[in-house]
């Protein structure tokens, strides 16, 4: 009997393994589809990363490394080059893999740590022909800086969010021309930092509040057309501008993939129709865990690894108790609020992450218990693009109403 | 250069900064607070960057090994340190932290492994 089986070996998956390690878990098991640790981290190459978890700036692959690092102070069985088909809410995990072939192991607990998948070209109806070169933007990245390939020697870039921004610097300095980004929003997804140093150092453009409307070529991607769109994303006739490209990389965003738990008929936090989880991670499968990017698109590793560190801890605690529990519920310029829901049987601490729903210069954060405001704090700059935190002791939530997020914004 | 227009990058309000030279004297317009003024004045005298690019490997699971810059290179040097990095190859085992090249280009800045890579043949 396994106690902890973790499926991933990411970011998430190596912080939850240290977590349940850490915390008591004897036999704690990876699951990997790839043929090493590290998940996308070992094809970010790019630097930025560990300032919160190690304290120092890192590359992608330097932080896996340094995960791996950890992780090797203890016993832990890690699978590699093998893909998890399933999971069942008797927690048995059903695996294959070259060497074992289909396989059946039990876990008292189970952490999915499966990270995120790239929404593509059909997710967001480009019109246009079916042509080679439209590419999502983290498997060029893969293609780039693992395996040498360049994708493609004229670029246009569609969604500005930070894989997009920092393929557009990347694909420069290899030598092609980025000929611009468009975003459908009037505002930039990506870090202030990667617009200046992916897109104003290269001299690339950034179309804000434009879209694709038409790609054209033969086989290959010859020619793509965007236009400006208006407040309801609608093309608007007559703006279209015509790029001679090879290539359109997509930057469209990001989907949990928690397939495993979906055929499961885990219940989905109706906000971002993600995973619900308590304080503790545990989804509403009990003794199943989930997190990471498969619970949340985060913006930086560090807080993917605090997460699931904490996910892993409480996996390896896991015990069935019947603590009530009480919902946490976005509100007023609040788009959603990780953890959904906490259980309210002791007194630890809990950090909540949330994002607004718009760019709110000054505002007041009020976190309430039905009427009863529990904090308020006054926040500076809150955008959509980066995720926020508050820590709370559970002692301050004494009743059993549901607990809201809201931003109020101030003159 | 005598105008810059840049996005400040100290803080996540990202100000709009306007930075201009007149008889010898750096201006910067558009900044929320001070921390702006230097970072202008620095973007358009001495503007540097750290670099992160991949050389080739031989023998290794992968035919491409992360590497970073060990400090910050003059940004007007990314794409000669960039041609100097084309015909690198090294051979695994390389571990993370390795000197890959030493003093690139004569800028005091050594590019360094990101990660091991073990030999697998």
């Amino acid at each position: 009997m396994i106690d902890v089986c973790i499926i991933g070996g990411g970011a998430a998956g190596m912080s939850a393994a240290l977590g349940a390690l850490e915390n008591g878990a004897q036999k704690v098991m990876i699951i990997e589809k790839d043929k090493e640790l590290g998940g996308i981290l070992n094809q970010c190459i790019h630097n930025g990363f560990g300032m919160h978890y190690f304290k120092e700036e890192l590359t992608g692959p330097g932080f896996a490394e340094k995960l791996q690092e950890k992780l090797k102070n203890y016993d832990l069985d890690i699978k590699l080059d093998t893909m998890c088909v399933k999971i069942t809410p008797d927690k048995e995990v059903h695996y294959i893999n070259g060497n074992e072939g289909y396989q059946v192991i039990k876990a008292k607990s189970i952490v999915l740590a499966t990270g995120c998948r790239e929404r593509t070209r059909y997710q967001i109806d480009i019109p246009g022909k079916r042509l080679a070169g439209i590419v999502t933007a983290g498997l060029a990245q893969r293609y780039l800086n693992m395996d040498g390939y360049l994708i493609g020697k004229k670029v246009f870039i569609l969604g500005s969010g930070d894989i997009g921004l920092i393929m557009a610097r990347r694909l420069s300095l290899e030598g092609a021309e980025v000929l611009g980004v468009a975003e459908l929003m009037p505002y930039s997804n990506g870090l202030k930092r990667n617009i200046v140093q992916c897109l104003i150092d290269f001299n690339i453009p950034l179309y804000l509040s434009h879209t694709v409307v038409d790609v054209k070529g033969n086989g290959r991607l010859e020619q793509v057309t965007i236009a400006q769109v208006d407040e309801k994303f609608q093309p608007i006739p007559g703006t279209e501008k015509v790029f001679d490209v090879d290539t359109l990389l997509l930057s469209v965003g990001l989907i949990p993939e928690i397939k495993l738990l979906t055929d499961q008929k885990v219940q989905l936090n109706p906000y971002t129709k993600g995973i619900k989880v308590l304080d503790t991670f545990e989804t509403s499968i009990p003794g199943i865990f989930a997190c990471g990017n498969a619970l949340h698109v985060h913006d930086l590793v560090d807080y993917v690894s605090l997460e699931s560190y904490d996910a892993g801890k409480h996996a390896a605690k896991y015990s069935n108790d019947n603590s009530p529990v009480v919902e946490v519920v976005p509100k007023n310029n609040v788009r959603y609020v990780v953890p959904n829901q906490v259980k309210l049987n002791n007194d630890e601490e809990v950090m909540f992450k949330y994002r607004v729903t718009k760019p709110i210069d000054k505002g007041t954060l009020v976190i309430k218990q039905g009427d009863k405001v529990i904090k308020e704090m006054k926040k500076f700059f809150l955008l959509p693009s980066e995720m926020e935190t508050i820590t709370l002791s559970k002692s301050v939530f004494t009743d059993t109403d549901n607990i809201t997020f809201e931003v109020r914004i101030d003159e | 250069m005598n105008r810059l227009d840049t996005i400040c990058t100290i803080c996540p309000r990202g100000c709009r900064l306007t930075v201009t030279k007149e008889n010898d004297q750096y201006n910067v317009q558009g900044n929320f607070c001070k921390r702006g003024v230097d970072y202008g004045i620095k973007e358009i005298t001495r503007p540097v960057r750290k670099l992160t690019s991949t050389v080739k490997i031989k023998g290794a699971m992968y035919s491409r090994l992360p590497v970073y810059t060990d400090n910050e290179l003059p940004k007007e040097m990314l794409f000669d340190v960039m041609k100097a990095l084309e015909n690198v190859e090294v051979n695994a085992p390389v571990k993370a932290g390795d000197v890959i090249v030493a003093n690139v280009l004569n800028t005091n800045v050594n590019i360094i492994s990101s990660r091991t890579m073990n030999n697998i043949e």
